[in-house]
This record gives structure tokens, C-alpha cells and sequence, in this order.
């Protein structure tokens, strides 16, 4: 059984239908990579799942259980943690704070937090700086982290590398697979030589439907469907 | 612009604002017993507007609500204060101070209570409908106030109130040749105790936390497990409570109030939120400061140009900095 299944999946965002079909079947453990042009319904997709918009009709179905028409607290009460785009970082509050928010009662579980700063050691050095000073790779290693402070089964993560520097990819690169041997994770991303160094499965969507869907390895190898769906040159 | 605020910041940024307008109008006015009188009454009357804008800044950040009905919970304050303080009208003449504090306290219990029963009702019956609506708030909650204002004329009339106050809080203190009212250090007091106790609540604690990161990003909030929205309630509750609390102080500071109190406060407690910052308790405390303190001044120099001041100020401050003096949102 599928961790997440998306099951014709239709999101609108006002007056304009942004998803039209999207059903997808995301597996337990490693790193799904959902892949597509601007404006093809990855964020939308999401977002949708998070229940920050709401799909109508279709469903989202996570560990067996139609989570479409709940709440977004108590999706994330399910075990989901989303990572947005903007990385949703609180910059009043401090380094600290933004961790012990995430957490379920407001305590620390000391051998997580050891997993974090080890992952994460910058965050270690501003533990007491105002979120808004760090530069863009601490606070996006922030917004991880702060997914990661309680146990969850999936991470929703949109574009990661957007904005960032080679040296913290490869970094970021790094903590995604230490954190994917025990949580799956979602993960939206453009970078193209980013997402194949990481994703065991994958799906392309365009123009807010899935129109390829199947292993990294093999798309890899396509070059032809690589240019055909996303651009890219062979 | 960007030479003033360097040289503010090097030397404690916008928090010496009301240090440096309290010694240009030490210069200007000349007579140190008038400054300390007018600075005094300045610092009373800051304190107590923000009581009543405290909240309405949270609910503003927080909840993306404009809320000009704000103001009628500071009128049901005063007159409920009001009421209150004439039905123990013996408590308070009484020659026991014990009796007289009980008066004033129960008072103020009942303004509150008044408020948050007051803000309950309105965030469910009023705001709950026009969330994400600001052209539907500002409507409905500027026809809820003059609704509230009709309601405190048929109950209370529409003859000027007034206020009894006890008798420990008459008479001034006289040092020198400076008289300073002694009911304007309570005021003054008793709002710095509610800026502390703010702070305590908004630094030290989870639902702390929890306004402050909601003030910044809902959706985040949410999307980390927590229902904001029963926070919306809360907050809204204790905005209304606390303008009660304003309009209580503000009753017994007048001693005589009429039922177009709330819409007088109205500008005064927005222009002190936006020059402020949203959502940020420290900067509504700055701000009101700045607007009591210049209140007085002004009023003592130019009388006719009081109100203006306030403008002039919303209008300097917004030109240097767009998101107020000290926004929640960096």
C-alpha cells in the first residue's frame, strides 16, 4: 500500500482551475521527486495535500485515511510536515523558538536535537539569533529542521535549492538522504541534477496534470522523455 | 532618512523617540514645573491609550481584521466602570482604604469581564462571517460601533456621565513647585504593569509563542499542527478586555463621559497601532507614548493643533518607516 495516493486530485484557485487531474501514488521511504515546469501544479499540488487549498473533487489519502477534508492542523497532527517554498520561517523569533514551536508539548527530545545540530550545525551557532538574520541556506536548514524535530512519516518539500549556493545544496543534498532512511519525503524541485542525486521515484507533472510517472533510474537513462517533458537538453 | 536612522540605531533606535521629543519640548516650553506636569499627564494618557490599543494591534496582526468597532468595547468599559464606581459610591467615599481599593478593583473586574464577554460575541457573531474581507469588516464592524453607540444611550443616556473616582486616587502630590495628580501615576503604573505582563505572556509562554509566530505566518502555524483559529477567539477576547480596561482608566481620568467616547478614541488608538507597527506589543507602547506625550505639548503650546499633531506624526513616522516604529514582521 502506498503511503499517499492523490486520486484525481482537482484544485482551483479562485476563479482559475490550477490542477485538473492528479493522481499519484507516493510509496513509503525515500525520496519521491515530483518535477515540472513553472506554473505546472507543484506547489498547488502541495499545498492541496497540506489542505492550505482545498481539492475539489477528488481525494488525498494518507496511510489509508481520506485526510482531503481535514483541517490543516490536523493533517499535520497525521504525521505531515510541509516546507514551503518561501520556507515559512518566523524571523521574530529566534532560532530556538522556530524548533520548540514544532515541537509536540514544547520540550525538546534530547537525542533529536543532537540528530539536528549534527545535520545542522550552523543552527547550533545562531541558537539564539533572530531567525530573520540567518543567511538563506541557515534558514532553509531551519525550515528542515524544524520538520524534522518531531517524528513524521512524510515531508512535503517545495524547492529547496531555489536561491541557494552550490556548496549548501550539496550539504542539503546530503541531510535529505540522512533524513529519507526514516521518514519519505515529497519533494517538489526544478534543479533537475539535484532531484535525480536524490529521488528514487519520481513524476512530472505539467499543466496541473501527472503525465509521467515511474523510477528515477529509468528517467535518468530517457533522454529523449527528459527533453520532451521538462525541457531539458539531451 | 537612512543618516537619522543610523544614528538613532547606534544609539537605542526608535525606543528614544519620546526621550528626544520630552527634551525638545523642554526647550521650547522653558518652565521645568509646567514640562513635569505636562510630561506626567503625557506619559498617564499614553499609558492608558495603550490599554485600548494593545490589543486591537494584536488582533490586527494577527488576525488580518480591521476592526473599527474596537473602540465601543473602551465605551462599554467606561460606562460599565462608571456604573460600577456609583453603585459603591459609599465604598469609595468611605474613609477606609482597604474599601476603596475594593471599589476601584471590582470596577475594573467589571469592565473587563464586560469586555471579554463583550469580544466573544462579537468575533463570533460579527468578524467570524467577514474574515479575509476587509471591505466587509470595515462596514460591519464600523455599523457594529454605532450600533454599540445607540445601545449605551438607551441604557445609560445621552446626558454626560459621571465618574466617581476613590478617594485615594484624588488630590496630586506637590514637590516643589510641581503638582503631579496622583490618579495619573496609577494610570501610568498600572499600564506599565500591563506592558510587563504582556511581555511575560508574549516572551515566556507556549500561546506567547504561538501569537507572535501566528503574527508572522498563519498558514505556517497551522501547517505545524496548531488551530489558529481557536487562538483567533482568545486574542480577540483579550484585545476587547484590555480596551475595556483603557476606557475604565480613561472614564475615571475624564470623570465625566458621554456615549461618542469610543468614536472619539477611535482615531487616536488606529493612528497609535499603524505608528506602532502591527501586531507588536512594544511598538503600540512606543507609540502611544509618543502620541500622549505629544498630546500634551502640543495641547500646552497650540492648543488648536493637538489633534493635527497626531496626524503629523502618523504621517513623519509612515514616511521614514512604511511598516511603523517597531513592526512584529521583519
Amino acid at each position: 500500500m502506498s503511503l499517499l495516493s492523490l486520486k484525481s486530485m482537482r484544485t482551483n484557485i479562485g476563479q482559475y482551475a490550477v490542477l485538473h487531474d492528479v493522481s499519484l501514488e507516493v510509496p513509503e521511504g525515500g525520496v519521491f521527486v515530483l518535477l515540472g515546469r513553472n506554473g505546472a501544479g507543484k506547489t498547488t499540488t502541495l499545498r492541496s495535500i497540506m489542505g492550505l487549498w482545498k481539492p475539489s473533487p477528488g481525494s488525498v489519502v494518507f496511510r489509508g485515511e481520506d485526510i482531503s477534508g481535514l483541517h490543516t492542523a490536523d493533517i499535520a497532527r497525521k504525521g505531515i510536515a510541509f516546507v514551503p517554498e518561501n520556507m515559512g520561517i518566523f524571523g521574530g523569533l529566534t532560532v530556538e523558538e522556530n524548533l520548540i514551536l514544532a515541537t509536540a508539548n514544547g520540550k525538546f527530545d534530547p537525542a533529536r536535537l543532537d540528530r539536528i545540530t549534527t545535520l545542522f550545525p550552523a543552527l547550533k551557532t545562531f541558537w539564539t539569533k533572530q531567525a530573520w538574520s540567518l543567511s538563506g541556506g541557515q534558514k532553509q536548514m531551519l525550515a528542515v529542521a524544524r520538520a524534522i524535530i518531531e517524528p513524521r512519516a512524510l515531508i512535503l518539500i517545495d524547492e529547496p535549492t531555489k536561491g541557494l549556493a552550490p556548496a549548501i545544496i550539496d550539504a542539503m543534498a546530503e541531510a535529505f538522504r540522512e533524513i529519507a532512511e526514516t521518514t519519505t519525503i515529497l519533494l517538489v524541485e526544478q534543479n533537475f541534477e539535484f532531484a535525480k542525486s536524490l529521488g528514487r521515484d519520481m513524476a512530472v507533472i505539467d499543466d496541473g496534470r501527472i503525465v509521467h510517472t515511474g523510477s528515477m533510474k529509468d528517467f535518468i537513462a530517457n533522454k529523449a522523455l527528459q527533453e520532451k517533458l521538462l525541457s531539458l537538453s539531451a | 532618512m537612512k543618516a537619522i536612522t543610523d544614528i538613532l540605531g547606534r544609539y537605542g533606535g526608535v525606543n528614544l523617540l519620546p526621550v528626544a521629543v520630552a527634551v525638545l519640548a523642554f526647550l521650547v516650553i522653558g518652565a521645568p514645573s509646567s514640562w513635569v506636569t505636562l510630561t506626567v499627564a503625557g506619559l498617564a494618557m499614553g499609558m492608558m491609550i495603550f490599554l485600548m490599543a494593545s490589543g486591537l494591534s494584536l488582533i490586527f496582526g494577527l488576525m488580518d481584521v480591521m476592526n473599527f468597532g474596537h473602540s465601543a468595547f473602551v465605551s462599554f468599559g467606561a460606562f460599565v466602570a462608571a456604573s460600577t464606581l456609583a453603585a459603591l459610591s459609599g465604598w469609595l467615599g468611605a474613609d477606609n482604604i482597604a474599601l476603596n481599593i475594593l471599589a476601584l478593583v471590582l470596577a475594573m473586574a467589571a469592565a473587563i469581564v464586560a469586555g471579554l464577554a463583550g469580544g466573544w460575541f462579537f468575533e463570533a457573531v460579527i468578524i467570524k462571517p467577514v474574515y479575509k474581507d476587509h471591505l466587509r469588516q470595515i462596514l460591519i464592524t464600523m455599523g457594529a460601533l454605532i450600533v454599540a453607540e445607540q445601545i449605551i444611550l438607551a441604557v445609560w443616556g445621552g446626558t454626560p456621565t459621571a465618574v466617581p473616582r476613590p478617594a485615594f486616587l484624588e488630590g496630586a502630590w506637590i514637590i516643589g513647585d510641581v503638582s503631579i495628580e496622583i490618579y495619573r501615576i496609577f494610570a501610568f503604573a498600572l499600564g506599565l504593569s500591563v506592558y510587563i505582563a504582556l511581555g511575560m505572556v508574549l516572551g515566556y509562554t507556549r500561546v506567547g509563542l504561538l501569537i507572535r509566530a501566528g503574527v508572522e505566518n498563519r498558514e505556517m502555524v497551522e501547517s505545524l499542527g496548531f488551530r489558529i483559529d481557536r487562538l483567533f477567539i482568545a486574542v480577540f477576547m483579550l484585545g476587547s478586555g484590555l480596551a475595556a480596561l483603557g476606557g475604565a482608566m480613561w472614564a475615571g481620568y475624564q470623570t465625566l463621559i458621554s456615549p461618542s467616547l469610543g468614536a472619539e478614541m477611535m482615531i487616536v488608538v488606529f493612528i497609535v497601532v499603524i505608528v506602532g507597527g502591527l501586531g507588536s506589543i512594544h511598538g503600540t507602547l512606543l507609540a502611544a507614548i509618543l502620541v500622549g506625550l505629544l498630546n500634551n505639548y502640543v495641547g500646552y503650546l497650540e492648543p488648536k493643533m493637538a489633534l493635527v499633531s497626531n496626524m503629523i506624526l502618523m504621517m513623519v513616522i509612515l514616511l521614514w518607516r512604511p511598516n511603523g516604529l517597531n513592526p512584529a514582521i521583519k
